[in-house]
């Protein structure tokens, strides 16, 4: 244990609007702390340069899930313990609660949450790759008022995003459309807890008539930040799948991964077990559409 | 300065306790620093191994990622919580009888994390053991014994509840 208590400030202003006028007090100078899954790792380690933290561990209006009937809107402070357990999340957009039992162990889902881990940005991020094969919207807020965008546009670089620094992550919000579509989700580490995605890839596929006729895949760890992989999509899309298109999917994949090589793996492993994963995911789609 | 810190309450293993630290310092440390509470351990300081394992509002947590400004309020049992009287808890016993605790250093986090298991899920299967437990790192008895005290405890607490029902009737 190498940081040391006295160097940090934590304060805890209490309410969503008493945080954001803080925040739009003093831009850019206090960090927001909620579950402490990834500052309070860097704390320990005597890593973290935040001098100033303001807590948002506890603050209701964050901590929601809200399923209607075309949308489910989840707060940023909800807990991958949160989402995992919400019955009507699991049902919808199951992607999603299966990446959120995945994360860590059940000490970290308790306390690490959505808001956090798409601020933190990692380009592993567990929940990133659902939430881009979804149409997911992020909310963001300050004392000017609130914005949505689309999850897509919300990381802009390693570790950075589109975040003003009076701004907060409200919600995020997605789209109930997905029932039809096939879906899939898979992450490749070390082990099955506690691993950090050597490579994660998640699809939602439309089949019809025998074609691909909607098609959205993500992947994590394949580039500076979660992303889309839309020139894979591009030689997927509107075709059958046959061994030809699988081949050129496989193509694309490994034409568009900026993968790097890391202590946890190397760009090799990683585009090509990505290719094996979207050509598993390509014939599990067909398949099923091939046994109505 | 720390005669300027602010209180910081908590009800820990049901009793109220007052510190005057840092907000920032480690649920862990304040535990086992300020209130004595020396059964969570600091294994890795980062999640990763679950020996600081403790409960919050009924949640299990890695105390070494809690700000103790975060407990503030908070319900905390540690591993000192779960015998009641001096009487061990049946997870306690069973680790005895079967051979779960070793060193004892994961011992407590294994305690908690499989406490909050059996509270949720009397019955567990052995995957959802290891699931339970899989933050929550031996380098001592290779796991198996752990999940077989625990799947013992989970029994012989099924095997009572039975007698209950037939006692009921």
């Amino acid at each position: 244990m190498r940081g040391n208590s006295e160097a940090h400030q934590l304060v805890a202003p209490g309410s969503l609007s008493a945080v954001l006028e803080l925040l739009a007090a003093e831009p850019g100078v206090w960090t927001p702390i909620a579950g402490g899954t990834e500052l309070m790792v860097a704390y320990s380690a005597g890593r973290l340069n935040a001098a100033k933290l303001v807590n948002l561990w506890g603050i209701r209006e964050l901590r929601f899930i809200d399923a209607a009937d075309g949308s489910i809107s989840i707060g940023a402070g909800a807990t991958f313990a949160d989402m995992r357990r919400h019955a009507g999340l699991c049902e919808g957009w199951p992607l999603m609660a299966r990446a959120a039992s995945w994360i860590g162990s059940v000490a970290n889902q308790t306390r690490a949450t959505l808001g956090g881990n798409l601020v933190n940005g990692s380009p592993a991020a567990d929940s990133s790759p659902a939430l881009l094969v979804y149409d997911a919207e992020i909310e963001l807020i300050s004392v000017r008022g609130s914005r949505r965008i689309p999850y897509c546009e919300f990381h802009t670089g390693y570790k950075r995003n589109v975040l003003a620094p009076d701004e907060l992550v409200y919600a995020l919000h997605m789209p109930r459309r997905f029932a039809q579509h096939k879906q899939y989700l898979r992450k490749v580490g070390t082990r099955r807890a506690m691993a950090i995605s050597k490579i994660a890839l998640a699809g939602t596929a439309l089949a019809q008539g025998g074609t691909v006729a909607e098609i959205r895949l993500a992947a994590a760890s394949l580039a500076p930040f979660p992303a889309r992989l839309y020139k894979t999509e591009q030689a997927i899309l509107g075709l059958p799948v046959t061994p030809e298109t699988i081949a050129a999917a496989r193509n694309a994949l490994l034409a568009e991964a900026a993968p790097i090589d890391d202590i946890r793996s190397t760009a090799g492993y990683r585009k090509r077990v990505a290719a094996n994963l979207v050509e598993e995911f390509l014939i599990e789609a067909a398949q099923e559409e091939a046994q109505p | 300065m720390s005669d300027c810190w602010p209180a910081i309450t908590m009800q820990v293993n049901g009793e109220s306790r007052t510190v005057y630290v840092s907000p920032m310092k480690r649920l862990l440390d304040v535990l086992r620093e300020d209130l004595h509470l020396t059964g969570a351990k600091e294994g890795c300081g980062e999640g990763e191994c679950g020996s600081c394992s403790v409960r919050m509002d009924g949640e299990l947590v890695n105390s070494c990622l809690v700000p103790v400004l975060q407990a503030e309020g908070a319900e905390i049992q540690t591993v000192e919580g779960l015998a009641t009287k001096g009487v061990l808890h049946p997870l306690q016993q069973s680790f005895l009888a079967c051979g779960g605790a070793q060193c004892g250093i994961c011992t407590p986090g294994m305690l908690m994390a499989s406490a909050q298991l059996i509270e949720h899920n009397p019955h567990p299967s052995l995957a959802e053991i290891r699931e339970a437990l899989a933050g929550n790192l031996c380098r001592c008895t290779g796991f198996m014994r752990i999940f077989e005290s625990v799947l013992a405890a989970a029994t012989d607490a099924s095997n009572s509840e039975t007698r209950q029902a037939h006692r009921a009737r």
